[in-house]
């Protein structure tokens, strides 16, 4: 059973991290503001959740999982809300998502 | 001499770089915000080492004033301030140069004779640091030593840093005022607000809702951490910063005058004053019972020790010393921090196009 957990839990953590990876990636490789702080926003919950999940599985005591609960709690909490507020202030500051097909910049 | 890499040292090592990288990226920026966003990636880096270090209160600390605190400070500052640093030519840059490499290659000289990682013998380990460890639990009798050292033996060092704490704040708000101006703004402040939410329509509901759920969550955190310190890592430092970066979170979402509305200015100034009063208060009452400035033992009169005391080793005078102690820290540390926050952002107002009074 603990075998198991330990298990588990090293392949959330381990899938959390290449999550957030994937969301550095699309940070430097996506080519506008909007979809750059999708590829972070999304990335970032579900790697926090894969992250504190596992580490919740890996835990020694009920205790330490319910605080990996909390943080899992706030950062539900803060990561949209931050996300949202940047997608907010650069809409009202006037900066147009760039629209159409994609344009390959290595191509050019 | 052959040096073992551990995991640990891979970690360190990876750490380390990141710090280096970080602080060319801070010379190498011109703009002040990305400056300011990479310090505060620096001490979020610097506190993550740390704790690779086993040391968690000072990766906490670096971690809520190095990271949190003092980027919302700084970003409040560069309202004030050029958003671009100037291009300097290069041979202006010769001499500081010559004098920053001669520092740099001393300080590494010196370096070579500082003792190494965790070495026992090395003296902030042998004597003191080994006191200490022995002592508490019969002295103190608290778990986590690092709470012992600051807030009782070294009570005093504390009581002054405090006080720093509380000066610079007093020195901050003699400079820039404790953000009187923009209150006498606000009937003005709040019309051009209520204007252009009307024409725009409301963008900012997401933002209040979320942060209206952060902000118990983050007082009730401080509190946690005040609480806890006895414990484990955490205290008043900590807690003070916690519960500032609650307010100032507040002002700003909701606008400083709101925040100044909820915790006045008055309140503020007191509260940053309280705190260093009872931390000096809680020594005379030692003073008075007998004892030496600070010294819990004596915190409560002979008789009514006697009289509660279930054991010779309760230490209910260093317990209740200690967190007295760490309450008026924690007090002033917050309220310093909220003074500070509104004397800075305090002076925006000066600067919007068409403001009167004087500019900066």
């Amino acid at each position: 059973m603990a075998d198991a957990l330990v298990w588990i839990g090293s392949a959330l953590t381990l899938l959390g991290a290449l999550v957030t990876m994937i969301g550095a990636v699309g940070v430097l490789r996506f080519p506008d503001f909007y979809t750059r702080i999708h590829a972070a926003g999304v990335t970032d919950t579900l790697g926090a959740t894969l992250v504190l999940l596992g580490l919740a599985c890996l835990s020694d005591s009920w205790q330490t999982a319910l605080k990996l609960g909390i943080v899992w709690l706030f950062v539900m909490i803060a990561s949209p809300t931050a996300t949202h507020a940047l997608a907010n202030a650069a809409h009202a500051s006037g900066l147009k998502p760039e629209l159409g097909p994609a344009k390959d910049e290595a191509a050019q | 001499m052959s040096i073992p890499f551990t995991p640990d040292m891979w970690i360190s090592l990876a750490l380390l770089t990141m710090l280096v990288a970080l602080v060319i990226g801070v010379m190498q920026a011109r703009s002040l915000l990305n400056a300011i966003l990479l310090m505060s990636a620096y001490s979020l880096v610097a506190a993550l080492w740390l704790l690779t270090m086993d040391a968690p209160d000072v990766a906490f600390t670096e971690a809520v004033v190095g990271a949190g605190v003092s980027t919302v400070v700084m970003l409040g500052a560069i309202l004030l301030a050029r958003k671009r640093d100037e291009t300097r030519d290069w041979k202006r840059a010769i001499a500081p140069g010559v004098i920053v490499l001669i520092a740099g290659a001393a300080l590494i000289y010196v370096m070579m004779g500082l003792p190494g990682l965790g070495d026992p013998t090395s003296p902030a380990n042998a004597y003191l640091g080994r006191l200490y460890m022995k002592h508490t639990p019969e002295d103190i009798g608290v778990a986590n030593v690092v709470t012992a050292v600051l807030a009782s033996y070294r009570g005093f060092d504390t009581l002054g840093e405090t006080a720093v704490i509380f000066s610079a704040g007093i020195a901050v708000a003699l400079m820039l005022g404790f953000g009187e101006r923009a209150l006498a703004d606000l009937p003005h402040v709040a019309r051009a607000q209520a204007q252009e939410d009307a024409a725009e329509g409301d963008h900012h509901v997401v933002l209040r809702v979320g942060v209206k759920l952060l902000i118990p969550m983050i007082t009730l955190y401080a509190f946690y951490v005040q609480f806890h310190g006895d414990l484990g890592p955490g205290g008043g430092f900590q807690a003070g910063v916690i519960l500032g970066v609650a307010a100032i979170l507040h002002a700003l979402v909701f606008g400083l005058a709101e925040t100044m509305a909820a915790l006045p200015t008055k309140l503020v100034r007191g509260c940053a004053a309280l705190g260093v009063l009872v931390y000096a208060g809680v020594g005379i009452v030692c003073v008075v019972n007998g004892g030496a400035f600070l010294d819990y033992d004596h915190l409560f009169p002979v008789a009514l020790d006697t009289a509660l005391k279930q054991g010779a080793h309760s230490h209910l005078g260093q317990h209740v010393g200690i967190l007295l102690v760490e309450a008026g820290v924690m007090l002033t540390v917050a309220a310093t921090m909220l003074a500070l926050l509104y004397a800075f952002a305090g002076r925006a107002p000066d600067l919007a196009p068409g403001a009167k009074g004087e500019g900066p």
